[in-house]
This record gives structure tokens, C-alpha cells and sequence, in this order.
């Protein structure tokens, strides 16, 4: 046991405190510091992390946690009750999403050390699926608690209660971690020091893989023709796992405001112009799914009994002129994210041009895109999101027409308005038992797919690339970024 | 001369606060919302999340009101602090400022070195083949984009030969110290700074020789000729010395920019230098941290400007300071 693992993040975060900087990067490393309650597997069923065991009242309006006992912060001070409770006001200002996520809850209690009590307003179906680190991290209340939070010099130094420990960052360099002599899991964790190598080129990255300085590239880290080489290198093993619980879903974001699109022919039309299978298969290769609808494949109360909208150009052009389409000008944003979006921006303008269709691409980069989104001045754009296991959490935030707010990127910005579709998500968040939540959720899904507000494109893989001797580093739905925990060095 | 360099400096501070200015809302020109980006990182873009960002920046205040903040800070030399990154400008570019300092000097005394060197030769032997080898190769490097130079070199001294690292500043986790941390970070260095200097070296290649040629052709060559110095001294005080003006205009010039220059170096190498500070700062609208390197780097052309006029006086004697 022991050694060394050097990874590669891209690109660096902004900083660690990961109650209040939540981007991917800022996770994946400090994912390996902080912990929270629970963990997911792969099937989204909830694993102990700080909390040993849960339990939910008969009315659902009750969570009892049970925390785990012999638990430090990385600077010796005991993890209590009253750490909890500290970081769920604290993330309520700071963390836009746990806010969101604890809006269906009325209080928190803990009755001693080692109980938190969470009192619901209604029952909310998804609520024991927010307490991953990401989306909920356990902070040092001893450390923050009367200090300024944005200026706190524990922000750059991080303590945690996670198998690993910050030690260096060198900025533009490397981020270092080593293990966590006192972690409450006895042996764990095996690996002794973790290096994120810094490299913003995704070249640079792939050749730094290649004569061997770094040994995992998480998902994401190269482009994706690169994939297939560094795949058949000897000694290297690839996964696409570790993505359940993020499912990120790519589409296109439709502008139902104005123009042809405000037509949902023109929108089927767009459906059935692209030739997602050559997506897949060519700019992806091979990597990921065919999206069906609004939810992937890997998120509760997925269904495929949906309409399908198959690569078929003559329907989508009899479908346009049905809808009186005469070439009008349509703008298209692609995403601002390297080389393979740029390849996929470029091969929907051509299926689009194919079925007559007046596309004009308009380039940006990521903050400038975003911006025009945000303010939508746009006809079609690219984006990808995170679904974070239920539609209650990452889906309906999408459609429903309370999520229209202009200014803002990643709600509503397609302007899709439907009652019935704001209804089902309101009903479907605080249904119970389960199987009510389903059929709502499948009735939603069927009613967006037939309605089309935006174009469902691919369900992305991120696959991580590493040499074979990395073993269980991804063991969970969250992958790399909690998962540091588990894995060790063959020799 | 003091009244010179006092003078100099006077002025250089005026257009310092011109480019502060100018920069300050050219940077606002572009679209793109530093609240709306860091919302969108968090994944999440709700009203309250990006109203508290923006409150947070001081971006809710008027552009005048923002404008006035930004100025009366850097004339405290307070460049003011990065949110995103959550630390002081200055201490962000203090710890880059080094390694690209490194890099860009080192590829500056290189290509200005070997450009002059190479540069002479070509007009000393002027219609032969050493002349066109040295003409055709200048050409090339001059004519390759530096991202192109960047991947070749790694790809035939990394991952083919072997012999050089292709990313970063040092052996991360080696601890190295003294000598052989030197001989580390020089080992790292060799590709970075041969990249950026080739294609300067080329451009002072071209430019000796063109000069060095135009010289030679006048009169006070051949009185020197005439006089019956030998010509190696010839070459060196009379035709050299006097070829050497354009070019040192042009170094002048060069060594200002080299900071931005590096960028696509310091990325495809990985060097953690200001330029992909500048970079990053730019994709991600950090306008603080954007202006800051702004105002470094206004400061280097500033101060390589006014040693650029210094080093005339010394070329050549008749130019004198005026005052």
C-alpha cells in the first residue's frame, strides 16, 4: 500500500472551499478534503459517509441521521452535531443549489452530539439524494464561525474531514494532498500523496499521459479523438463510470420566444434534422447515448416510452414547410468548450442547412456565450447540464415557468412555458410513495418530448483514463470526485 | 540625464492612468458577466446567487463609481483583490510574475544573442550559401506559428527522444534543492524559452542583416576601408555598431510585449507564468486580476522604453538626451 497517484485537473479551480466555490474542478479535488453525509452508488442508493445511519418518519416529513462517532477535522478538533447545523446556514448563503435543495426544509434540529433532525414542510421525494459532498460539504464550524467567510484564511488552506489533506498548492502547477493519518476509517486511505498536475492544454495533457508524468486523466481532461489512442496504450485501462449521479445531458437550447422556432413543427423539424447517431459515433467516438427526452437513461423514473424523433430529413423538412419556414435567418451558439464542440457545432449547421434551413453560426467564448443565453438573444445554443440523479433536482429547474428569469443561464432560458408541465414537477417533487413520483415524472417526460422546448442531443460520458495499477478509484456514482478514499497502488 | 529619466517617468506614469482608463472599460466592452460565469460554474444560476455576486464585485455600483474605486486604488498600489480567485491581485502576479520573467528574459537574451550573431554572419558573407541557409531558416521560424514550434518540439523532445519535459516549471514531488533544482527548472525552461525565442531570433536575423548590409554600402565605410582598417574592425565598430540601431528600437519594442507573447507558450507548456494568468483571467471576466496584468505589463513596455533609450545613448554617442 502507499504511493503516489499524480493526476491531472482541468482547469485549475478558483479555490477549495467548496462550500462556497462549487465548479467541477473545485469538486473533484476537494471532494478528497471535505466529505458530507452520505455517498451514492452507482444505482443512486444512499451509502454512509459522516452520518452512519438514516431514517425516515412514516409521513416522510421526518430525516433522523445518525452521525458518525471518533470523527476530526484535519486540525484535531472533534466533528459534532453542531457542525452540521453550521454548515447547512452557512451553504444557505453560500451554495446556490444545497439552497434550492433545502427549500422543503422547515428545521434542522440536533437533540445531541452524534443526531441531526431535519423537519420537512412536505414530503420531498428526492431529499436523501442532496447530501453528497458536492452538494452538501460538512464545514469547520470552529473555524468559521463569527469570521468574515469569503476572506477567511481557511479558504486557502482548507481543513476537512476527508481521507486526504491539503498541503501545497503551487498556483499554475500543482495542488497537493496527503493522507490523513487520523481518518476514522481505520487503514483508509491507502494512497499516501496526491498531486494535481495543472496543464491547460489539452494536448499538453494527453502527451503529459502518454511519456508517463501523470497517471489518471479524469473525465473531461483530453479532448475526445484523443480517447481511442490513449485508450490502447499499454497499461491503460478506461471507465466511463463514476458519472450516475452527475448524468450530464447535452442539448441544444431552443429560443420558444420568437422567430420559427416559437413553432413546435420547427422544433420537431430540428429534432428529426439532426443525426445524433453520427454525433455519437463520430465526434464522440462511440462515447455516451442517444438522449430520448429530458431525463438520461441513468436518473430515477427514466422512461424511453416516449415519441422518438429518428435522423429523418424529409420529415423534418416537410415539417418546415408545413410550418410556412422561408429560410429565415436562425442564429446558432456553439459551445465554447475545445475541439470536439466545436466539431459538433459545426456538424449541426450542416444537418440543419440540409433541410433548408438558414443557419448562421456566431462565435464566442464561454462568458460571452453564456451572457447572450442568459439575456436570450440567441435562436439555438449548445449546453450541457448535470442532472444530479432525480428531476425534482436536475431536470424540472428547466422547464418549468417559475425558472424563467432573464439574466441568469442554466433555468428556463428557452422561455418553454406549459401549466400542466409546471404542475407535474410541483406534484412530482412532494409525491408519495414512489410510484406516484414515477408516473407523474414519466407523464412529464412524454408530454416534453412530444412538445420539444429544447433538442435533446447526446447523454455525454466523460471517460477517465488510467494506467491499469490505479485500482477502486471509482467505486461510487460520484466517481473521481470522492474517490480518492478507496483507491490504492498495485505494485 | 537624471532630468531625462525624471522626466520619462513622469510621463510614463500619465500613461499608465490613460491605459488604466482605456483598459477598464474596453475590458467592459465585451460581453460576458463575471457574476453570470461564476454562477454558471457553481451550476447553479439562481436571482439571489447572481445579485450576491454582483454585489460582491461591486459590479451593482455605477461604471464611473467603479471606474473611481478601481484608479484611486492603483494609485495607492492597490490593484485590488480577485474574487474568483479569493486572494490580492499583486500577490497573484507576484508569484507568477518570476517564472515568466524567467521565461520571456531568457528567450529575449536568447533570440536577441543568436539574431545578431547569426544575423552579422549572414551579411559578412552576404550571396553564399551560409547567407541563404541562414536566410531560408530565419524565414521558417519566423514564418511558424509558435503553438505549431510548441507541439513539434514536444512531440520530437518529449514523447519521441525523450530527452526534455513537456509541461511545468519543475519535477513535481522530486523536492529538489540548490544546484540540482536549478539544473530541473533549466531542463524545463529549454523548450519554453527556445519556442518563444526562435521566432524573435528570426526577426533580429533578418533585421542585422538588412541593416548591416545598408551600412556597409555607405561612405564612411569606405573612407574606413580606405584608411586601411582591417575588416573585422570594420565589421565590428563601424558597421555593426551603426546596423545595431534598428534593431535595438525593435528589442525595445519586443521585450515590452514578451509578457503577452508568452501566453500560448506559458499554455501549451504549462508554465505557470503571468500570461495564462492573464488568460484565464480574461475567460472568466476577472476584471480585477485582467487589469492588474494590464498594469504590469504597461509598466514592463514602460520600463523597457525608457532602457531602450538609455542603451541608444550607448550604441551611438551622437544621440543625445533631450531634455
Amino acid at each position: 500500500m502507499g504511493g503516489v497517484i499524480n493526476a491531472v485537473i482541468q482547469p485549475e479551480p478558483p479555490g477549495l472551499m467548496l462550500a462556497q466555490i462549487q465548479n467541477g474542478p473545485t469538486q473533484m479535488v476537494s471532494g478528497n478534503i471535505f466529505e458530507g453525509l452520505l455517498r451514492y452508488s452507482p444505482k443512486l442508493e444512499p451509502l454512509p459517509e459522516l452520518a452512519e445511519s438514516w431514517s425516515a418518519s412514516e409521513d416522510a416529513k421526518t430525516y433522523t441521521f445518525k452521525l458518525r462517532k471518533g470523527v476530526t477535522w484535519h486540525d484535531g478538533k472533534p466533528f459534532t452535531s453542531a457542525d452540521v447545523l453550521f454548515s447547512i446556514e452557512m451553504l444557505k448563503q453560500t451554495h446556490a443549489r444545497a439552497r434550492n435543495n433545502l427549500a422543503q426544509v422547515d428545521k434542522v434540529e440536533a437533540p445531541d452530539d452524534y443526531t441531526v433532525v431535519f423537519t420537512l414542510k412536505q414530503p420531498f421525494g428526492p431529499f436523501l439524494g442532496i447530501f453528497e459532498v458536492g452538494s452538501m460539504p460538512m464545514v469547520p464550524k470552529h473555524l468559521y464561525e463569527g469570521t468574515d467567510w469569503k476572506t477567511n484564511a481557511y479558504n486557502n488552506a482548507p481543513i476537512g474531514t476527508g481521507p486526504f489533506m491539503f498541503k501545497e498548492w503551487q498556483k499554475g502547477s500543482f495542488i497537493r494532498l496527503v493522507k490523513n493519518p487520523n481518518y476514522y476509517e481505520k487503514g483508509k486511505p491507502y494512497i499516501d500523496e496526491i498531486y494535481w498536475q495543472i496543464i491547460p492544454d489539452a494536448a499538453a495533457r494527453s502527451v503529459a499521459y502518454e511519456t508517463g508524468k501523470v497517471d489518471v486523466l479524469p473525465g473531461g481532461s483530453v479532448e475526445n479523438f484523443d480517447v481511442p489512442r490513449l485508450s490502447k496504450l499499454k497499461d491503460t485501462c478506461v471507465t466511463g463510470a463514476g458519472w450516475e449521479f452527475f448524468s450530464p445531458l447535452a442539448w441544444l437550447w431552443l429560443n420558444n420566444r420568437q422567430g420559427p422556432l416559437a413553432d413546435k413543427r420547427v422544433r420537431q423539424a430540428i429534432m428529426y434534422a439532426i443525426d445524433r447517431d453520427f454525433a455519437k459515433d463520430v465526434i464522440w467516438n462511440g462515447l455516451g447515448k442517444v438522449a430520448t427526452g429530458p431525463s438520461a437513461s441513468t436518473i430515477k423514473y427514466y422512461t424511453s416510452d416516449v415519441p422518438k424523433y429518428p435522423y429523418d430529413p424529409a420529415k423534418a423538412k416537410a415539417l418546415l414547410k408545413e410550418a410556412g419556414y422561408k429560410g429565415e435567418k436562425i442564429r446558432l451558439l456553439p459551445l465554447a468548450y475545445g475541439e470536439t464542440w466545436q466539431r459538433w457545432g459545426e456538424a449541426v449547421k450542416q444537418n440543419l442547412q440540409d433541410v433548408g434551413m438558414n443557419i448562421e453560426t456566431i462565435a464566442t467564448d464561454v462568458a460571452g456565450g453564456n451572457q447572450k443565453i442568459g439575456d436570450w438573444d440567441y435562436d439555438i445554443a449548445f449546453t450541457y447540464l448535470y442532472q444530479y440523479g432525480d428531476p425534482a433536482l436536475g431536470v424540472g429547474r428547466n422547464y418549468v415557468s417559475s425558472a424563467i428569469a432573464k439574466g441568469q443561464v442554466f433555468n428556463n432560458v428557452e422561455g418553454y412555458s406549459n401549466p400542466e408541465i409546471d404542475k407535474l414537477f410541483a406534484d412530482g417533487a412532494v409525491a408519495t410513495p414512489d410510484s406516484k413520483r414515477k408516473e407523474i415524472y414519466e407523464k412529464a417526460q412524454k408530454i416534453l418530448v412530444e412538445d420539444v422546448p429544447v433538442a435533446w442531443m447526446l447523454e455525454l460520458q466523460f471517460p477517465t483514463i488510467m494506467r491499469c495499477k490505479v485500482k477502486n478509484l471509482i467505486t461510487t456514482g460520484i466517481g473521481v470526485n470522492d474517490g480518492f478514499k478507496d483507491a490504492w497502488l498495485d505494485k | 540625464m537624471l532630468s531625462f529619466v525624471a522626466q520619462r517617468v513622469v510621463k510614463g506614469v500619465i500613461v499608465l492612468l490613460a491605459i488604466v482608463v482605456l483598459n477598464f472599460f474596453l475590458i467592459r466592452l465585451a460581453p460576458g458577466d463575471p457574476a453570470v460565469v461564476m454562477a454558471g460554474e457553481a451550476g447553479a444560476s439562481d436571482q439571489v446567487f447572481v445579485k450576491q455576486l454582483r454585489e460582491k464585485f461591486g459590479l451593482d455600483k455605477p461604471l464611473p463609481e467603479q471606474l473611481f474605486i478601481y484608479v484611486k486604488g492603483v494609485v495607492a498600489l492597490d490593484l485590488g483583490f480577485s474574487f474568483r480567485q479569493q486572494a490580492p491581485v499583486a500577490k497573484l502576479i507576484g508569484e507568477r510574475l518570476p517564472a515568466t520573467l524567467l521565461l520571456t528574459l531568457t528567450a529575449f537574451a536568447i533570440s536577441l544573442m543568436l539574431g545578431v550573431l547569426f544575423g552579422t554572419f549572414a551579411a559578412r558573407f552576404a550571396g553564399t550559401f551560409l547567407d541563404t541557409a541562414i536566410t531560408v531558416f530565419a524565414l521558417i521560424f519566423y514564418a511558424m506559428p509558435i503553438f505549431w514550434v510548441a507541439l513539434m518540439g514536444i512531440l520530437l523532445f518529449s514523447v519521441t527522444m525523450d530527452w526534455l519535459p513537456s509541461f511545468g516549471y519543475e519535477t513535481v514531488g522530486a523536492n529538489l534543492t540548490g544546484f540540482a533544482h536549478a539544473v530541473d527548472v533549466a531542463k524545463h525552461l529549454i523548450m519554453p524559452a527556445m519556442t518563444l525565442g526562435l521566432f524573435f531570433m528570426a526577426t533580429y536575423t533578418r533585421m542585422t542583416r538588412a541593416s548591416m548590409l545598408e551600412v556597409k554600402r555607405l561612405d564612411f565605410v569606405k573612407t574606413a576601408r580606405a584608411k586601411g582598417l582591417s575588416d573585422a574592425v570594420i565589421q565590428r565598430r563601424h558597421v555593426l555598431r551603426n546596423a545595431l540601431l534598428p534593431v535595438v528600437t525593435l528589442a525595445g519594442v519586443h521585450a515590452g510585449t514578451l509578457i503577452g507573447g508568452a501566453v500560448i507558450t506559458e499554455t501549451v507548456f504549462a508554465w505557470p507564468g503571468i500570461g495564462r494568468l492573464m488568460y484565464d483571467a480574461l475567460l472568466q471576466r476577472d476584471y480585477n486580476l485582467l487589469l492588474g496584468v494590464f498594469v504590469t505589463c504597461s509598466i514592463m513596455v514602460l520600463i523597457f522604453n525608457l532602457i531602450t533609450d538609455l542603451v541608444y545613448r550607448l550604441v551611438d554617442p551622437r544621440i543625445e538626451f533631450a531634455s
